[in-house]
């Protein structure tokens, strides 16, 4: 492949061509994107397709490129959460967590139990809601609508928690540097509790529709492998390097936010496929549950955010009265408050992989650098590899799979 | 005499074509509905009492919206895609026996448009042209999708037509007859063809799906890789006749499982019916029971679209050839044998 530049009939020239003196064979370029429907988001394929087979492909990413890492060099710390809410909108509070741990990091803040024990449940809470969509999702790319509006609505059930936590559903820009704005009310401890009872069968229910389903095995078994050694070479992380048999979890590995308190497995498997994919975001549903049930089983009191004045904004009441509160509530709000001199890399186990975030901070009210490791762009960088020879319709059932959100692909 | 027969028959023409417009029509209504029903939804409601109109409301939308021509040098084309889809579509239910007979005025008015000897086989010729309204479609839309749809559907159509037709010709040898009336005839009381032909039926009943387009065999149409298939560049009515043909040629296929394999308007006590309450209200109820007996499969075909995934392309022609034609060549022998089965004990002297 040449020139990323050239018109896709210029840059399969010299294949067509020879195929064409080899056996007479038409190839042909199909465009699957930017709009298509099974790209979930806006990004380009171009298929290099001999009838129904792939031959060749070539990804094209930069379609709703919005420059958050550039813009985050502009804005105080706690205007980037909302950046990181339009990464990948099938979990925002993951991201919104980890970043709020990156710059806690940075600032080297204890952070209470009763906190970290939230943000376990809030984490695990969008995890689920990640799966969900990503599986029920790969039913729809195969032809079973059903299973995706039936777990639909518990992924609403979700958003109805994080709306009762944080006032948002989509884009959630949830908690603060050190904790959370307010304490959970009741409700939300009532809320995850009813669906810690509903979800389950309705889950055992859509794993019945298609994990023992034989046109779904025929449609997604040998469907887009790819090898252990490849997927680390790639750089894949989180269910798609799990579901090629490796079994890293940035919950384990480097433990954050008390995971280590709590008993869950790591589900993995074995060949990488598409199937395999499916099969391990199955059981990580079942072990997220887990989580929040100990989670929530264990809960301390406590405060619910850490005692940082300096970037934890005071009671409103505070601030009308104390001129202490009144001056920190300024400097917060306005984004004056300097970042010591650092430099720190921070990752949590995102809806699909490591999502990692690398700061760099000169001093100032804002980032001097900021990267974030995307885990959709990795994945995406061996889409094409992944359905080489393969057809048409396993390459949508493996972009399905891989979880590619155009949001966290382009960032 | 002869006006006689023509009115009648005309009058008969007109109402099968309404109720197989109306049958289509309110398909569309009844797979949003046993859809919402599977998947835990309410459905369409807005449109009149449990959205009974929305059919209606839906037709009005596709006729009144713009129709968009693509930049194809197929112009004319593009517009016969639809109306061949449809029409064929409409043109299988001249064939059907929808009842025994009526006696009105004291004529006895046999219940189908036409009583062909060959009914099977124009059933089969037509069904088969259906196939050239998505080709020329697909062809003339200048779109690669469309096109690998209609690819698609070209040649799962004409593999399946073959296992189609060797299930039939069991069910055929048994009948001795490709008139639909005497299949319907034969088959009175409880004598439903089902029964002595299990392995026919299961084998046409999915070479129905594969024949209509339907979910797992939707490949022409599969919207996540495909878009639309066929009719991606489709808009308003012209899109509406595909969708409509698709649900015409379902309520039509349903009639012909009910037809063939369910005993038609057949139904157990129609004898003692016809003795006890007389011709009309015994027929009328075979009518009312062929109309359930639709409507069942129609329900089953949308069961079924609505719980399980679709094939891949080669998967499906693997099923075709690899699965259906031989299993049909099977039971083809199977039937020989059964009926030969008396002579061949007395040929080895038994």
């Amino acid at each position: 492949m040449s020139d990323l530049l050239l018109p896709p009939e210029q840059r399969f020239a010299d294949v067509i061509k020879r195929r064409e003196n080899e056996d007479g064979s038409e190839l042909s370029i199909l465009n699957l994107g930017p709009t298509h429907p099974a790209t979930h988001g806006i990004f380009q394929n171009i298929l290099l397709m001999d009838g129904e087979r792939i031959l060749d492909g070539e990804g094209t990413v930069g379609y709703i490129h919005r420059a958050f890492e550039k813009i985050a060099e502009n804005r105080p710390f706690y205007q980037i959460t909302p950046l990181t809410d339009r990464m990948n909108y099938c979990s925002s509070p993951i991201n919104n967590m980890g970043w709020w741990m990156t710059v806690e990091k940075a600032l080297n803040i204890e952070i209470p139990k009763r906190v970290q024990y939230m943000r376990v449940i809030v984490m695990e809470l969008a995890r689920i809601a990640d799966h969900i969509i990503c599986n029920s999702v790969l039913g729809v790319d195969t032809g079973a609508l059903t299973g995706f509006l039936y777990v639909f609505q518990y992924r609403e059930k979700i958003y109805e928690i994080y709306e009762e936590i944080c006032g948002a559903r989509l884009t959630t820009n949830m908690g603060r540097i050190g904790g959370f704005e307010r304490d959970w009310t009741p409700l939300v401890f009532e809320k995850i509790e009813l669906l810690l009872k509903e979800f389950p069968p309705i889950w055992t229910e859509f794993e019945n529709l298609l994990t023992r389903n034989r046109i779904f095995m025929d449609r997604t078994i040998n469907v887009g492998p790819i090898s252990a050694e490849k997927a680390i070479s790639y750089g894949f992380t989180g269910p798609n390097l799990r579901a090629a048999g490796i079994d890293y979890d940035v919950r384990i590995m480097t433990p954050y936010s008390s995971y280590e308190d709590f008993e869950f497995d790591i589900p993995v498997g074995q060949s990488g496929d598409t199937y395999d994919r499916f099969c391990v975001r199955n059981a990580e549903v079942w072990e997220s549950l887990k989580i929040i049930r100990q989670a929530i089983d264990k809960m301390p009191e406590g405060p619910f955010h850490a005692d940082v004045p300096d970037y934890y904004l005071p009671p409103k009441e505070d601030v009308y009265h104390n001129m202490e509160a009144l001056i920190y509530h300024f400097k917060i709000v306005m984004g004056e408050v300097p970042v010591p001199v650092t430099e720190v890399y921070h990752a949590v186990e995102g809806g699909n992989g490591e999502l990692g975030f690398y700061l760099t901070t000169d001093g100032s009210r804002t980032p001097y650098r900021l990267h974030f490791r995307r885990p959709c762009f990795i994945y995406y960088q061996a889409f094409n590899d992944m359905v080489q020879g393969q057809m048409l319709s396993d390459a949508i059932a493996t972009l399905s799979s891989l979880n590619v959100i155009a949001g966290e692909l382009d960032a | 005499m002869e006006t006689a027969i023509i009115i009648e028959k005309s009058i008969f023409i007109f109402t099968i074509f309404a109720i197989t417009m109306l049958a289509a029509m309110y398909s569309t209504w009844a797979e949003r509905k046993v859809a919402a029903w599977l998947q835990d939804r309410v459905g369409p409601n807005r449109a009149g009492t449990f959205g009974l109109l929305q059919p209606l409301a839906d037709g009005l939308k596709l006729f009144s919206k713009e129709e968009f021509l693509p930049n194809t040098p197929n112009k004319f084309l593009f517009v016969v895609g639809p109306a061949v889809s449809m029409s064929v579509a409409l043109m299988t239910s001249a064939v059907i026996p929808w009842g025994d007979r009526l006696i009105i005025g004291g004529r006895e008015v046999i219940l189908q448009a036409t009583d062909v000897d060959v009914a099977i086989l124009y059933v089969f010729g037509v069904l088969s042209i259906g196939v050239y309204g998505i080709m020329i479609g697909g062809w003339a839309s200048n779109n690669k999708f469309s096109l690998m749809s209609a690819m698609r559907a070209a040649s799962q159509m004409i593999s399946y037509e073959i296992a189609m037709g060797l299930s039939l010709i069991a069910l055929l040898m048994m009948e001795g007859s490709l008139s639909l009336a005497d299949i319907s005839a034969s088959q009175a009381g409880m004598n439903w063809n089902v029964f002595y032909q299990p392995l026919g039926f299961i084998i046409f009943l999915v070479c129905s799906f594969a024949e209509t387009n339907r979910t797992p065999f939707d490949l022409a149409e599969c919207e996540a890789e495909l878009i639309g298939g066929y009719h991606t560049e489709y808009s308003s009515m012209r899109m509406g006749f595909y969708l409509f043909a698709e649900y015409a040629s379902m309520f039509i296929s349903s009639t012909i499982l009910a037809v063939l394999y369910f005993g038609g308007y057949n139904y157990p006590g129609m004898e003692w019916a016809i003795e006890n309450w007389g011709v009309n209200p015994a027929n009328i109820i075979g009518i009312i029971v062929l109309f359930t007996k639709i409507c069942a499969f129609i329900f089953f075909f949308m069961w079924v679209r609505w719980t399980i995934p679709r094939f891949r392309y080669d998967q499906l022609m693997r099923l075709g050839w690899q699965g259906l034609i031989p299993l049909a060549i099977a039971n083809v022998v199977i039937t020989g044998l059964v009926m030969v089965r008396h002579e061949i004990a007395a040929a080895l002297g038994f």
